[in-house]
């Protein structure tokens, strides 16, 4: 029962809140749905502690109904409950029922709140029913029940078209991801005969190299399915190639982006990844590509992120690089530390984006750091959380030690399990995220900086021209008065991520990563019997183990240099490579390339489809043809009709004429 | 010259003819319509009283009568009708009576 409260409880606010929005008012449907969210937050951390810490070792299969029975295919809706589930649980749960909570303070002014709020609640039993699927059908609803939530919140402004253009966007390039997932889903049943996870993982150690005919050739057929399940994950956690969507995703409110688009929905690709671990694991090639893929995205992400002026945009473009980190460390197999980083990454990247929304709140709805600075007097509490959450990211901890904030416990982990791993995708990432660390740290404090320390105004000569577009802003005016410390709503859920983000990593190491893997995880994760990269991850080097805390200081160093002593040295840097300043402000010209690329031909292939296609050969000789036709003849027959009558009695002689010709002769 | 059946049958397919283009070639005045309708129905007696006396059947000769009455109210009525039309419409010119264009 406490399982079907966890996942109904959110579908229930929704239906309240959505359906009697008129009668209950704003302020009822808030707590509607954040009391509901409450309960099932609750009811999570007990199912969390039972199952992980429980001695049951398999995992709880609590069957809800039947879906589709056709033939062999034989899909039931069912919640699946082990530790994977578990951690899913507690952190999809915790983050939404904090972010409903600061909702009510952030959304106060908003006329439409108990839409958002509907929602949010809409989102949080999608993504409940993606992690405690039981077959990979289901997860493909809940799949695309949080991409349907995720466009509806980011277009939540509709007034505003970047807001539709946005959600569009994220909506179109998921769908890109999606359909490598179908066709994974597809082989797969085609592969084991089942979509239900227990099969499938049975038989899959028997298809090992077994080759399947695509496209003209033999390929491996494990492979190609982890592959078209991977592009699924990259769709959907933003990883390179497929990235494009995250950034403009920000144009949603600012809790929707924390609960969203740093802590849930994009991990539904790394949780996706780990609970088919059984399958990827048989398949080196596929590993070696979500490594390949993740290491180039947490490099790449945290190099446009060094240069991005909007504070969500740093903060979304660090979500994929960080994401770009779970990736590799799946794909070095080590699936338990993927999932240990999402689980901190979830606590410290939320506390940065609702810090980020509080300082919003406080500049009236501005997000351009250009435009803040010196906010660290105005808004200390707020302050003091973002400093927290950016220890957090950058990794801060006691060297050699397990000892740290959550970010230094999970993500040095990550490192040194891409040094322990053998082959050269390994080696690639290794260098990758040891480089990434460093600009991690470097555009976090950049953050950090620019908008608390200083005076005001201290970056505004970049804001040239137009300066008052805030991306926010809907309603109400620019303000550049003082900055007011946000209601209590929104600090509260502050104050709780920022407990997580400190303890997280400490607290649950041992079981995730440490010695207690087998009693935290039990079958949840595959593990093959060769498989000693946590143990080895222990045995690395001390400089390798030093590596992301001397990038992480290297990157401050930097960081307090450009923008706190020499406050003139950034804008001479730029100035100094413009080439390499606009490569990485215009997000290494991936927008453009894929106007050029995709979008372009797309509009023209349907623009020919459309004048050509439909509106000159099928409209032409179709409906509009006949009936341009039928006009022409009756015009003409209407010619006859002069209403002379001597025309008429004309027409008669002629005809009684020819009449008696016929018949005479 | 004997007078026989073949001239009044020409004679009444003058009068046809004549009254047939006076009805297709007039473009003027409505009236004149009316008097090549009587010309055609005067040929039609014609032809009918020739053939009666040809073979001796007073049959056509009655029906000749009946045509005379017929024309004559047909042509009061007409004629109503004409004048009936001209207070409507201030007109009984050919080219002004086209309700029937389409």
């Amino acid at each position: 029962m406490k399982y079907e409260l966890i996942v109904f409880l959110p579908l229930v606010g929704f239906l309240v809140a959505g359906l009697f929005r008129q009668q209950l008012g704003p302020r009822n449907a808030e707590w509607v749905t954040t009391g509901l969210l409450g309960a099932s937050f609750l009811l999570s951390w007990v199912a969390f502690f039972q199952v992980t810490f429980g001695s049951q070792e398999q995992a709880i299969i609590v069957p809800v109904a039947n879906w589709i029975t056709s033939g062999k295919l034989d899909i039931a809706w069912a919640l699946r409950i082990d530790s994977l589930t578990a951690v899913m649980l507690v952190v999809v749960t915790t983050v939404s029922f904090l972010v409903h909570w600061y909702s009510i303070g952030y959304m106060h002014e908003d006329p439409h709140r108990q839409r958002f709020f509907a929602y949010l609640s809409l989102f949080t039993f999608a993504m409940l029913m993606l992690v405690t699927a039981d077959n990979l059908v289901q997860m493909f609803f809940g799949w695309e029940g949080v991409g349907l939530a995720s466009y509806l919140l980011i277009g939540f402004w509709y007034e505003k078209p970047s807001a539709n253009a946005a959600a569009i966007k994220a909506f179109v390039v998921n769908r890109v991801g999606d359909f490598g997932f179908a066709l994974g889903i597809f082989m797969i049943f085609v592969l084991t005969g089942s979509v239900s996870y227990d099969q499938v993982f049975a038989a899959a150690p028997g298809l090992v190299g077994k080759t399947i005919h695509a496209f003209g050739m033999e390929a491996d057929a494990l492979t190609l399915t982890c592959l078209l399940l991977f592009m699924g994950a990259m769709g959907k956690s933003a990883q390179f190639l497929l990235h494009t969507w995250l950034p403009d995703a920000m144009e949603g409110p600012t809790p929707v982006s924390a609960l969203i688009h740093a802590a849930t929905m994009v991990t539904a690709g790394v949780f996706m990844v780990a609970r088919l671990s059984p399958l990827f694991d048989l398949s080196p090639t596929a590993l070696h590509f979500v490594t390949v893929v993740g290491a180039t995205t947490a490099i790449f992400a945290a190099t446009v992120g060094l240069v991005q002026n909007d504070i969500k945009r740093v903060i979304a473009y660090s979500t994929c690089s960080q994401l770009g980190y779970m990736f590799v460390a799946l794909g070095v197999g080590g699936y338990g530390l993927g999932i240990f980083h999402l689980f901190t990454h979830a606590f410290f990247k939320a506390l940065l984006f609702l810090g980020a929304g509080s300082v919003i709140h406080a500049m009236h709805h501005e997000q351009d750091m250009r435009a803040m600075g010196g906010l660290r007097k105005e808004i200390p509490y707020t302050f003091w959380m973002m400093t927290i959450g950016t220890l957090a990211l950058t990794g801060v901890g006691i060297p050699l030690t397990s000892i740290g904030f959550a970010g230094y416990v999970s993500k040095d982990a990550i490192i040194e399990a891409a040094f322990a791993a053998d082959g050269g995708a390994a080696r690639y990432a290794f260098i990758c995220v040891v480089l990434a660390a460093g600009l991690t740290s470097f555009y976090s404090w950049r953050l950090v900086f620019m908008t608390f320390f200083g005076e005001r105004g201290d970056w505004a000569h970049g804001l040239s021209k137009a300066h008052g577009h805030g991306h926010d802003d809907h309603g109400h005016g620019h303000g550049h008065g003082a900055a007011h410390e946000s209601p209590l709503s929104m600090l509260i859920p502050l104050g709780v991520l920022a407990f997580g983000a400190v303890v997280a990593g400490v607290a649950f190491r041992n079981g995730f990563i440490g010695a207690g893997f087998e009693g935290f995880w039990k079958h949840a994760l595959f593990l093959s019997k060769d498989n000693h990269l946590l143990e080895e991850m222990e045995h690395v080097p001390a400089l390798v183990s030093l590596a992301p805390t001397i990038m992480m200081l290297g990157g401050l160093a930097v960081a307090y240099q450009m923008y706190i002593v020499d406050k003139a040295k950034p804008a001479a840097l730029a100035r100094a490579l413009p080439w390499l300043y606009q490569f990485l402000l215009n997000k290494w010209y991936f927008d453009e390339l894929y106007d050029y690329l995709f979008v372009k031909p797309a509009f023209a292939i349907g623009r020919a489809f459309w004048k050509t296609g439909d509106g000159a050969t099928i409209d032409g000789f179709g409906p509009d043809g006949i009936s341009a036709r039928v006009l022409d003849i009756s015009r003409n027959a209407v010619r006859l009709q002069t209403g002379f009558i001597y025309h008429y009695a004309f027409a008669m002689l002629i005809g009684v004429a020819a009449l008696a010709t016929w018949y005479l002769f | 010259m004997d007078i026989g059946l073949t001239h009044y049958l020409v004679l009444s397919a003058i009068l046809f003819t004549i009254g047939v283009a006076g009805i297709i070639l007039n473009h003027k005045n409505i009236i004149v319509i009316l008097m090549s309708v009587e010309l055609i129905l005067l040929s039609v007696n014609i032809n009918l009283v020739a053939f009666s006396t040809q073979s001796g059947d007073l049959t056509g000769q009655v029906f000749a009568l009946f045509i005379l009455t017929v024309a004559a109210a047909e042509a009061a009525i007409g004629l109503a009708i004409l004048v009936a039309f001209y207070r409507n419409r201030g007109s009984i010119a050919v080219e002004d009576i086209n309700a029937l264009k389409g």
